[in-house]
């Protein structure tokens, strides 16, 4: 059982990740940002289990502007992918300046919260 | 064959009259919301109504006065005295930032409006904003006024049914929006959060529909969904800013999210429209200094993060079932199974350990009050004490809302025909708020809204069906029909059924879709032509409708076609009923809900009687007393003593400290000495007492005294409730305890109370007073308003303690000659 569930899970990461590599480029780099963003996340946590969480309004709008970027960034990510059907009368342009302008709102509260 | 050029033109030029017409309509409501809520303002004069709105008046005339700076960090010394208020971090800033702002705008363009009659109209516009956010919202899940291009519903509709179709449902959510409910909390004068938060409340589940909802990339307009959702969140700040009641959008939209995962309707919309939300509500509401950090903390904000996780989950299962093979996929679902539930286990325990160990399990008070019912008579007397928490009896639903109360179930079973994102929303809107309006009638506040959104769906479908059967029989009444054109008449209804049902149908061809359009027009006859000659082309096309036509249609078809005289019948009562609602929301604005409690009327034969007792007593306060004064009342009239009166308080409608009210509460239910000691030690001069025995006002402090002993007895236990009830009934004649008869309430209110009519007949009780000759010893009064309403006492200093020795020093002869004629026995120093 554990050897065909091993075996079964190797086979579940090979096609991932040969499903994955199908995807084009640009979506790749929205992805490599996601990530990068939730792991700054990560980071900020970890530095907040070692030092404390004093000045928890700067913490909290540290945390939430990575989540923040990072859900606009799939949100970005669903707007562009070309297979999504809903989206196919909405300008790759378009999608993009909308994300600009909704992180400039989002830095602009951080910036504010951040004390 | 028609001319595709002219019917475009034609179909333009129907578009663009319906659309001026919409907004001369819109214009129209927005005026009607706007007067009738104006009559406090005729009837009375224009002045601020109740208590809570001179707080918000006070806050905002320090605003006006001091700047922005200086009001975010105010530190208020003249309530909760010797505690002060930090009204900076506890107050909802949103409706007194916005009248600010309405003042620092006039006032620049140089229009002088005084800050008084900026705050008593707030309101008024406010709520023909919300009318026209209603309209925007209703939109959507009511799926009218689809302007896809040349192709479908409304614009293949004769005129004149349109027009009716247009106007009544405007009307409708318009009479709708003034809804008595609606108008008991937004009239002129009534300048309190919700006048305000109703509007911010609509615009932003407007805007979260907005940003869900597909339509917006089939029009030309680039409307994005994102930008949406921003502006959507945006909205929510100024909710969240403007009233407490922000924590029904943050669990009602997950709520709605949940719902449609559940029911299978997830798609990267809903994404779009939630998680953004999510995130930046979050931090918008952490802004707002009252809410802070318990927009992480507390238990009210969790369902949205709870939310947040599961629709990335769901999220990251769609994606992963799109690039992978179905065998794979199952394979990784077993996998993600196991591994998840082990996860969410573990982050359920350490969440629920955390919950856990907090008393009210994260919950605020009143929160808890509205998800337990009982709670708030258990635990809180002072949130159940309020009787704007109390909940709602019957008769004052249908006094509320009226007719609508039987046309949300019908808008309800419309809501389901084409279950959308949108109208699944609705559905739970409205089911929420009709279970916390009966948990408090406050709520009824956000009840109406839904019911208006929900009968104006009714509404618009039953017209719908209505008109259109007068308009396909029509042509019935005039002309004798040959049975061709019977023939004609039912592939026409076919025909337009193809256009009224909302299913993507491969048939219509740009030929019937012109016909269909070219013919409204008001003659008969040229509507007879055309229908003959559609009818020819459709015959044709009409057997391929046919066969691919579906159940669900020809039913449709049938249903839609009623009788001539039962639609016409219907529609002319659909209308008077119309009217009476109209009829009523009139009389319940002009009559019920236009008081405002500080000016009183009432008729008698010799004409209109005003009692204006309560400005007399804080005029008198103002002009008589020193501006360092304490003054000490129940907490009602707090905020209209520091307003009106200008003096310092003890405790006031914010009821934010319950120990510093049962204090007060206490020393009203004590003997004389007592609550002079009391009051003595909170430097009080001044007691103030509201008495409505004297004119048959109902309610005075007496009526409300049994609260004060509640509160004042769940904090000092030596105050209890039976003490003052004689038999378990609660009486102030001759009956009546001997602690009730000895309270300082009593006295107070009573004190030459029967100089009045020389047998103390209380008006209110209907019974004459018990202790009817008494003398203060601990206080003076100072002041009694004309009708006796309001009545001043000032506490007498403390009695010269060397007066009893000096006595018997000043007569040592005649004392002790007599004490020693009479009692030999009696101790002489006594």
């Amino acid at each position: 059982m554990a050897k065909s569930s091993s075996s079964d899970a190797q086979a579940l990461i090979r096609s991932l990740r040969s499903a994955y590599a199908a995807t084009p480029t640009n979506l790749k780099i929205i992805d490599l940002y996601v990530v990068y963003a939730i792991t700054t996340a990560v980071i900020q946590i970890v530095y907040m289990g070692i030092v404390g969480s004093f000045p928890f309004n700067s913490f909290l709008s540290g945390i939430l502007s990575c989540v923040g970027t990072a859900v606009l960034a799939v949100c970005l990510r669903i707007q562009v992918n070309k297979e999504n059907k809903e989206f196919k009368d909405l300008s790759p342009e378009r999608a993009f300046a909308d994300f600009v302008l909704c992180n400039l709102v989002l830095h602009l509260v951080i910036m504010n919260f951040l004390g | 064959m028609v001319d595709p050029s002219e019917a475009k033109g034609e179909g333009s030029l129907r578009k663009a009259f319906g659309g001026v017409l919409g907004f001369f309509i819109l214009l129209l409501i927005g005026t009607l919301a706007f007067s009738i809520r104006l009559f406090s303002v005729i009837k009375y004069e224009s002045v601020i109504h109740e208590f809570d709105p001179y707080f918000n008046y006070r806050v905002t005339q320090f605003l006006t006065k001091n700047g922005i700076y200086d009001f975010w960090n105010w530190f208020d010394d003249r309530t909760w005295y010797p505690l002060g208020r930090v009204i900076g971090g506890t107050v909802y800033p949103g409706l007194t930032l916005t009248a600010g702002s309405i003042w620092w705008l006039l006032n620049n363009l140089n229009i002088p409006l005084s800050v008084e009659t900026v705050c008593v109209f707030t309101a008024p516009i406010f709520s023909a904003n919300a009318a026209w956010a209603t309209y925007l919202l209703t939109k959507a899940p009511a799926h009218l006024f689809e302007v896809k291009g040349t192709g479908a519903g409304l614009t293949a509709a004769v005129l004149l049914a349109m027009v009716i179709l247009f106007l009544l449902v405007f009307l409708l959510i318009s009479d709708n929006q003034n809804v008595p409910s609606y108008i008991s909390r937004s009239v002129a004068g009534s300048y309190d959060n919700e006048a305000v938060a109703i509007f911010a409340l609509i615009f932003t589940f407007y805007l979260y529909i907005k940003s869900s909802d597909l339509k917006n990339y089939t029009q030309t307009l680039n409307t994005g969904s994102l930008f949406y959702a921003t502006l959507n969140a945006l909205s929510y700040f100024y909710m969240v800013c403007s009233w407490g009641g922000y924590t029904f959008i943050i669990n009602l939209i997950p709520m709605h999210v949940l719902l449609c995962i559940v029911t299978g309707r997830y798609s990267s919309r809903l994404y779009i429209a939630y998680a953004p939300l999510v995130v930046f509500g979050t931090l918008l509401a952490s802004l707002v200094p009252v809410v802070g950090f318990n927009a992480v903390m507390t238990s009210e904000h969790f369902a949205s993060f709870l939310v947040f996780i599961i629709i990335h989950v769901v999220a990251l299962v769609y994606y992963i079932k799109g690039i992978l093979s179905p065998k794979m996929f199952k394979v990784a679902m077993t996998l993600i199974v196991t591994i998840g539930i082990a996860v969410c286990g573990a982050v359920l325990a350490i969440l629920i350990a955390l919950v856990a160990s907090s008393p009210t399990k994260g919950w605020s008070g009143r929160s808890l009050s509205l998800l337990d019912p009982t709670y708030a008579s258990k635990y809180i007397p002072i949130i159940a004490s309020v009787s704007e928490h109390q909940p709602p009896t019957w008769p004052s639903y249908f006094m509320d809302i009226n007719v609508l109360a039987f046309l949300v179930p019908a808008g309800i079973v419309a809501c389901f025909l084409p279950l959308s994102d949108a109208s699944s929303f609705v559905i739970l809107y409205i089911t929420t708020s009709v279970y916390f309006s009966g948990v408090m009638v406050r709520l009824m506040l956000v009840l109406a809204p839904a019911a208006c959104i929900m009968s104006g769906i009714a509404l618009s479908e039953a017209f719908d069906v209505f008109t259109r059967s007068i308009k396909f029989q029509l042509p019935k009444l005039f002309e004798t029909p040959p049975s061709d054109v019977w023939q004609l008449i039912g592939d026409t209804n076919n025909g337009t059924q193809d256009e009224l049902a909302k299913v993507d149908s491969k048939i219509p061809t740009e030929k019937s879709e012109t016909t269909v359009k070219e013919r409204p027009s008001k003659k008969n006859r040229k509507k007879e032509k055309e229908i003959l000659e559609k009818g020819k082309e459709i015959k044709e096309k009409g057997k391929e409708n046919v066969e691919k036509v579906s159940d669900k249609r020809q039913n449709a078809k049938k249903l839609l076609v009623l009788p001539l005289e039962a639609s016409a019948v219907a529609i002319l009562l659909l209308i008077i009923l119309g009217a009476f609602y109209v009829v009523h929301c009139v009389w319940a604005a002009a009559e019920a809900y236009s008081a405002p409690s500080i000016v009183l009327t009432s008729h008698s034969h010799d004409g209109l009687h005003v009692f204006d007792d309560f400005r007399e007593a804080y005029a008198w306060l103002k002009h008589n007393t020193d501006v360092d004064d304490k003054v000490a009342s129940w907490w009602d009239y707090g905020y209209q003593t520091t307003a009106m009166a200008n003096r310092t308080v003890i405790v006031d409608n914010n009821t934010w400290n319950n120990t510093h009210i049962a204090t007060v509460g206490t020393a009203m239910s004590s003997p004389e000495k007592p609550a002079w000691e009391i009051f003595n030690s909170l430097d009080v001069k001044y007691v103030l007492v509201v008495f409505g025995g004297f004119v048959g006002y109902p309610s005075d402090d007496i009526n409300k005294f049994l609260w004060m002993v509640r509160i004042g007895g769940g904090v000092f236990p030596h105050i209890r409730e039976p003490d003052y009830l004689r038999d378990g009934q609660y009486r102030i004649d001759a009956q009546a305890t001997p602690t009730m008869l000895n309270c300082l309430m009593y006295k107070l209110s009573y004190y030459r109370f029967v100089e009045t009519d020389g047998k103390g007949f209380d008006r209110v009780r209907r019974t004459e007073i018990g202790k009817k000759h008494f003398k203060l010893t601990h206080f003076e009064e100072v002041f009694t308003t004309h009708h006796w309403m309001v009545r001043i006492y000032k506490l007498k200093p403390p009695k010269n303690m060397t007066r009893g020795k000096s006595k018997k020093k000043i007569n040592p002869k005649t004392r002790t000659k007599i004490s020693y004629q009479k009692n030999r026995n009696k101790n002489p120093w006594q």
